[in-house]
């Protein structure tokens, strides 16, 4: 095949390509500003390629190993020849059809630098700018970028590179959801343990009070105790009296008690005394 | 159409699991809410791991038919 973009002819289709390139840059289309991020967690993915190419395979086994949680949609179109453009358009009308997608990814294997024309196509380009959810263009070459590459929200070098984009790595997640686990654990014994201080200060506070008022009234006891010892008949008998008690303990306080011969105990301050009572 | 089934995408979940540990973090609860976010939480982490593990892709073709409605089949490759 002879090389196009080599001859006069390629000279003609740059400048077709610049002639589309402005109009889509006097649309906005090739704005920075325009680009939306990708969504994190991708469930719905429109896949827009060749449903035989290795372009396809090689997205799926990206897919399946790094995120298993995805459902690939593919609307197959052709990506070369006659008629490819109008293929691709149809693809993405259908696409933007599909209910609950997170993110497309338009997707071509290798081939000529020729079929490359096809996401050139100022309508392959407007359709493209048209979807509702972010795309990932991985048509071009490494050298040559394409006006699809241009419009979409990310451009990917090969499909491989476009499912690794479009995508998070599933142990990523894993390790993710761990950290998230150890921290719910820690939030929670932090909680608890503040319960548990809290518990411990208003056990203090409780205890507090509670010897305060103990020793309030270790305080009145002792000064009771201070009164009843001044009360007491013992320190009368320090002052030198005595009681007098018959063998049953009653005390004797009248002369009548005291018929001759009666045995009785006087209590002194030292101890006690037998005594008994004489003729009088 | 399988994934419609779940209330929540995977990004909802992991959005909320965010929010229980933010709020278990900021320490502003009691005992007892704080629990019952735990509870939650952890409930959210098993559904969350076993989404992931039990997760296979899967690979769906969609064609236009004849009436120009939408046609989702499995792709044999």
């Amino acid at each position: 095949m002879v090389d196009l973009l080599s001859t006069e002819a390629g000279g003609l289709w740059q400048l077709a390509f610049e002639k589309t390139k402005a109009a889509l840059a006097k649309d906005g289309l090739l704005d920075p500003a325009r680009k939306r991020p990708l969504p994190p967690y991708p469930l719905r993915i429109g896949v827009v390629t060749s449903p035989d190419g290795a372009a396809l395979q090689d997205i799926i086994a990206v897919t399946a190993r790094r995120w298993p949680l995805a459902e690939l949609l593919v609307v197959p179109t052709r990506v070369q020849g006659d008629g490819a453009a109008a293929e691709i358009c149809a693809a993405l009308a259908l696409l933007c059809r599909i209910e609950g997608l997170d993110l497309a990814i338009i997707g071509r294997g290798g081939g000529s630098r020729e079929d490359l024309w096809t996401f050139n196509h100022e309508r392959v380009a407007r359709a493209v700018a048209a979807l509702p959810v972010p795309v990932i263009s991985a048509v071009g070459h490494e050298t040559d970028v394409t006006l699809c590459d241009l419009v979409a929200d990310v451009r990917a070098p090969t499909p491989s590179a476009a499912a690794e984009a479009a995508t998070p790595d599933l142990g990523d997640v894993l390790v993710e959801l761990a950290h998230l686990g150890a921290r719910l654990a820690r939030g929670l014994a932090a909680r608890s343990g503040r319960v548990a201080e809290r518990l411990d200060r208003t056990f203090d506070r409780l205890t507090g009070t509670l010897e305060r008022r103990l020793e309030r009234h270790r305080h009145e006891l002792s000064g009771l105790a201070g009164r009843l010892d001044a009360l007491s008949p013992l320190r009368i008998l320090e002052r030198g009296y005595a009681l007098a008690r018959d063998e049953q303990g009653r005390v004797l306080k009248r002369v009548v008690q005291f018929p001759s011969g009666l045995r009785f105990r006087l209590r002194v301050t030292d101890g006690e005394v037998a005594a008994r009572a004489e003729e009088s | 159409m399988a994934r419609a089934r779940d209330p929540l995408t995977f990004a909802q979940q992991l959005d909320r699991l965010e929010e229980i540990v933010r709020r278990l973090e900021a320490q502003e609860l009691d005992l007892d809410e704080a629990l019952k976010l735990f509870e939650e939480g952890i409930e959210r982490l098993r559904e969350a791991r076993e989404r992931l593990t039990a997760a296979e892709v899967q690979v769906k073709q969609v064609l236009s038919d004849k009436g120009g409605n939408l046609k989702v089949e499995d792709f044999d490759d």
